[in-house]
């Protein structure tokens, strides 16, 4: 283990008997440059696409991550394949710092750590044979051509494709057999991880079944770990053993899968899961919905203290100033949120502060500022009376 | 009862393709009523959207065939000229699409785009139409909609857009509403606040709506009734309630137990429907969904089932040839709707 990690004290109980993570990301940021100009590029700007996330996946585990389009999801997925180099903070690998580690130096990393993509049609070249994708991360790793064909042919029996079909096109396939190719593609090179990024979002409900329980079988005959990013809450519950959810590029709350649906924590959690129609009509007209208004303020400027007080129906002055840090409820539930829904005040006094926090956010913990200024609590019982924050962050 | 205001009776939509003839949609007839959500749902490749595409005379091509009727308002939109259609088109039936970004003109502004349509229909003046698509982007709930006519759609967010397609589509007030699969492309928090809308919008207005989704959890939530689409047939049709609690076909209980819920925890095995839908060129030759069917009998492969009414639920009606008082039974898997026992998929 490395010294000055600060992501394995709190992670220690995930990481099982002490071992080292497989995937450890400690303060990871990436922010895009906005560049402007006609002859010499200025840059006018900064999209802070992640920022400031720690996360650690134990190895064996899946770690579900959602959140809106735009949340930086999907940039802090390729960040942890290093398909991106971030811009601040360390990724480690087995412990060893990968942050920003060259082409060269990548190769060993890049045989353990696979992707897959959303959308199958156009993560597969068109004009190649299904042979011919599945083998190029073999023959790029240096396999003989003889000994790819045979293991391709294994590849494609394992996905429950049929390996007679290895001179076809993607065309030739349906959406969740393409999805299957795209599984198979990233086995190739027996990896350790496969970062899934949105896997089944363009599939029909009875498709999605079908590979959700191909990964899950894959991963306990392969001993695979998985990070699966997704913005659909019903499926992630399904895979996941810890979820991440992610708001504007910072983390809002981490929590066992089980605990978020019974248990969530951060209002834009509550939000995300109210949101979703429940498939029985009687309980969903029976369900009291708060439909959050708005949308995400721009990743360009975004707002000051908690990134989600501009929605947010329980935000007070402390929530437009302070950055909350991520508080740990008892079972390893982290939530970063100056007024945490669903704890008891036990809970609450018992929270410490997570050494995942974000460097930038304030020591002040949930249930800190329970004597405050005079508005403070006016203002809470309005923004609950009142049912829905109005979003004064337009974007521009 | 009054007469239905929309009525579409055994359309048959078909390509003539290089691989042979397509039969997209195979026979499917329904009504609307007005103030009344229909919901159509199945795959991808059932046949639901080149059916409401139909109705708006978007699939006429010279490969294509047409059967059967669409009556809305005395004419028939399957057998209109292009010339009735263009009338009819927007102030009678109008469509919302799944994607906004490539249904906008990306080099004109928003609100040209919307006072195009009712400059077509309607003789106003220019500044007339625009004040009105003013006040039509406010009634969707767009902001400042009075600064965001000047606006280019790619200043405007995913929902927002989808609000400028709503707009649009709500421009002449037409009396059937088609949305096809509007939210699939939304984060969940902007389907809620759009779902919000349309329903809204909808009573308000007094209008039909056809709502195509692959999504039941959007169908439990806007829909009164459910047309449940297979391989270009219509498998099932009912209620909202009777496609939920009292289903009668084999494919609807297997949507229904393919279904992740939120609210539950999730089974060990998500329950899969085994199999492919089937080529559109080469469908079985008995019932569509007979070759991925655990329930099938003999009968189910040779000949084409019937559409039986579900006795004492007259607007229930499903396409299959089980045994009614048997369905209740095979139904039940582990407590809850589903397929079949066990695992069936590979």
């Amino acid at each position: 283990m490395t010294e000055d990690s600060p992501v394995q004290g709190a992670q220690a109980d995930a990481g099982a008997n002490g071992q080292t993570p497989l995937l450890q990301a400690e303060h990871v940021q990436l922010y895009f440059p906005i560049k402007y100009g006609v002859l010499v590029d200025r840059t006018v700007g900064v999209v802070h696409a992640v920022d400031d996330v720690s996360l650690s996946l134990p190895e064996g585990q899946t770690l579900g991550i959602v959140g809106e389009s735009g949340c930086g999801k999907s940039t802090l997925a390729r960040c942890m394949v290093r398909l991106l180099e971030p811009t601040g903070g360390t990724l480690r690998f087995r412990g060893r710092d990968i942050t920003h580690l060259n082409r060269g130096p990548l190769q060993p990393f890049r045989r353990e750590v696979q992707l897959v993509f959303q959308d199958p049609s156009s993560s597969l070249n068109p004009r190649k044979r299904v042979g011919q994708i599945v083998a190029s991360p073999m023959r790029l790793q240096g396999m003989e051509r003889d000994a790819a064909r045979e293991r391709v042919r294994e590849l494609l029996d394992r996905v429950g494709l049929n390996p007679e079909h290895v001179n076809r096109f993607p065309h030739e396939f349906s959406g969740g057999q393409r999805q299957r190719i795209g599984v198979a593609r990233a086995l190739a090179v027996n990896p350790k991880l496969i970062v899934l990024d949105e896997p089944v979002s363009a599939l029909d409900v009875s498709v999605q079944a079908q590979v959700i329980n191909l990964l899950d079988d894959l991963q306990d005959d392969l001993g695979l770990s998985y990070v699966f990013i997704a913005h659909d809450l019903s499926v992630v519950r399904h895979v996941s053993d810890q979820i991440a959810v992610m708001y504007l590029g910072k983390l809002m709350e981490l929590s066992p899968a089980a605990e978020l649906y019974t248990k969530p924590i951060h209002p834009y959690t509550q939000a995300l899961l109210a949101a979703i129609p429940i498939p029985d009509p009687q309980e969903n007209r029976a369900r009291e919905r708060q439909v959050i208004a708005g949308e995400p303020p721009n990743p360009i400027n975004p707002p000051p203290g908690c990134r989600f007080h501009t929605r947010c129906a329980w935000a007070t002055d402390v929530c437009r100033e302070v950055e909350p840090p991520l508080a740990e409820y008892p079972g390893g539930h982290l939530a970063a949120c100056h007024h945490p829904r669903n704890v008891s005040a036990a809970e609450i006094s018992a929270a410490t502060r997570s050494p995942l926090s974000p460097l930038s956010s304030g020591e002040l913990m949930p249930g800190g500022e329970q004597a405050p200024t005079s508005g403070t609590g006016e203002s809470q019982v309005t923004a609950r009376t009142g049912g829905i924050a109005e979003a004064p962050h337009e974007e521009p | 009862m009054t007469e239905p205001l929309l009525d579409v009776q055994d359309l048959q939509v078909s390509f003539a393709t290089e691989d042979g003839l397509v039969r997209a949609v195979d026979g499917v007839s329904f009504t609307l009523e007005r103030g009344e959500v229909l919901a159509i749902v199945g795959e991808s490749g059932s046949g639901k959207s080149v059916t409401v595409m139909t109705l708006m005379g978007l699939t006429r091509s010279p490969n294509a065939r047409f059967a059967g009727s669409a009556r809305l308002h005395g004419g028939d939109l399957i057998t209109a000229s292009e010339q009735e259609l263009e009338r009819v088109r927007g102030r009678e039936i109008a469509m919302i699409f799944q994607d906004p970004i490539s249904s906008l003109n990306p080099v004109q502004r928003i609100g040209n785009q919307i006072a195009e349509q009712i400059l077509a229909h309607e003789k106003v003046s220019k500044a007339e139409a625009l004040d009105r698509a003013a006040d039509l982007m406010g009634r969707v709930g767009i902001p400042r909609a009075q600064d965001r006519l000047r606006a280019y759609p790619h200043e405007f967010s995913g929902g927002m857009r989808q609000r400028v397609m709503i707009a649009m589509a709500l421009s002449l007030s037409p009396g059937v509403l088609i949305a096809d699969e509007p939210t699939t492309a939304l984060d969940v928090t902007i389907q809620a606040q759009i779902l919000k809308e349309i329903r809204q919008l909808s009573l308000e207005s007094d209008s039909g709506v056809i709502f195509v989704t692959h999504d039941l959890g959007v169908v439990a939530d806007i829909a009164d009734r459910v047309l449940v689409m297979y391989a270009g047939q219509l498998v099932e049709q009912g209620t909202l309630d009777e496609i939920f609690y009292d289903p009668q076909h084999p494919y609807t209980w297997g949507l229904m137990g393919s279904v992740t819920r939120v609210d539950r925890d999730p089974p060990k095995r998500l329950p899969a429907i085994p199999g492919q839908p089937p080529s559109l060129l080469r469908v079985p030759a008995g019932c569509h969904f007979g070759p991925r069917c655990p329930h099938a009998f003999d009968r189910c492969h040779e000949v084409p089932p019937l559409e039986p009414r579900v006795p004492g639920s007259p607007d229930h009606l499903d396409r299959c040839w089980l045994d009614l008082a048997d369905k209740r039974t095979r139904r039940e898997v582990g407590g809850r709707i589903g397929l079949a026992q066990g695992d069936v998929i590979k």
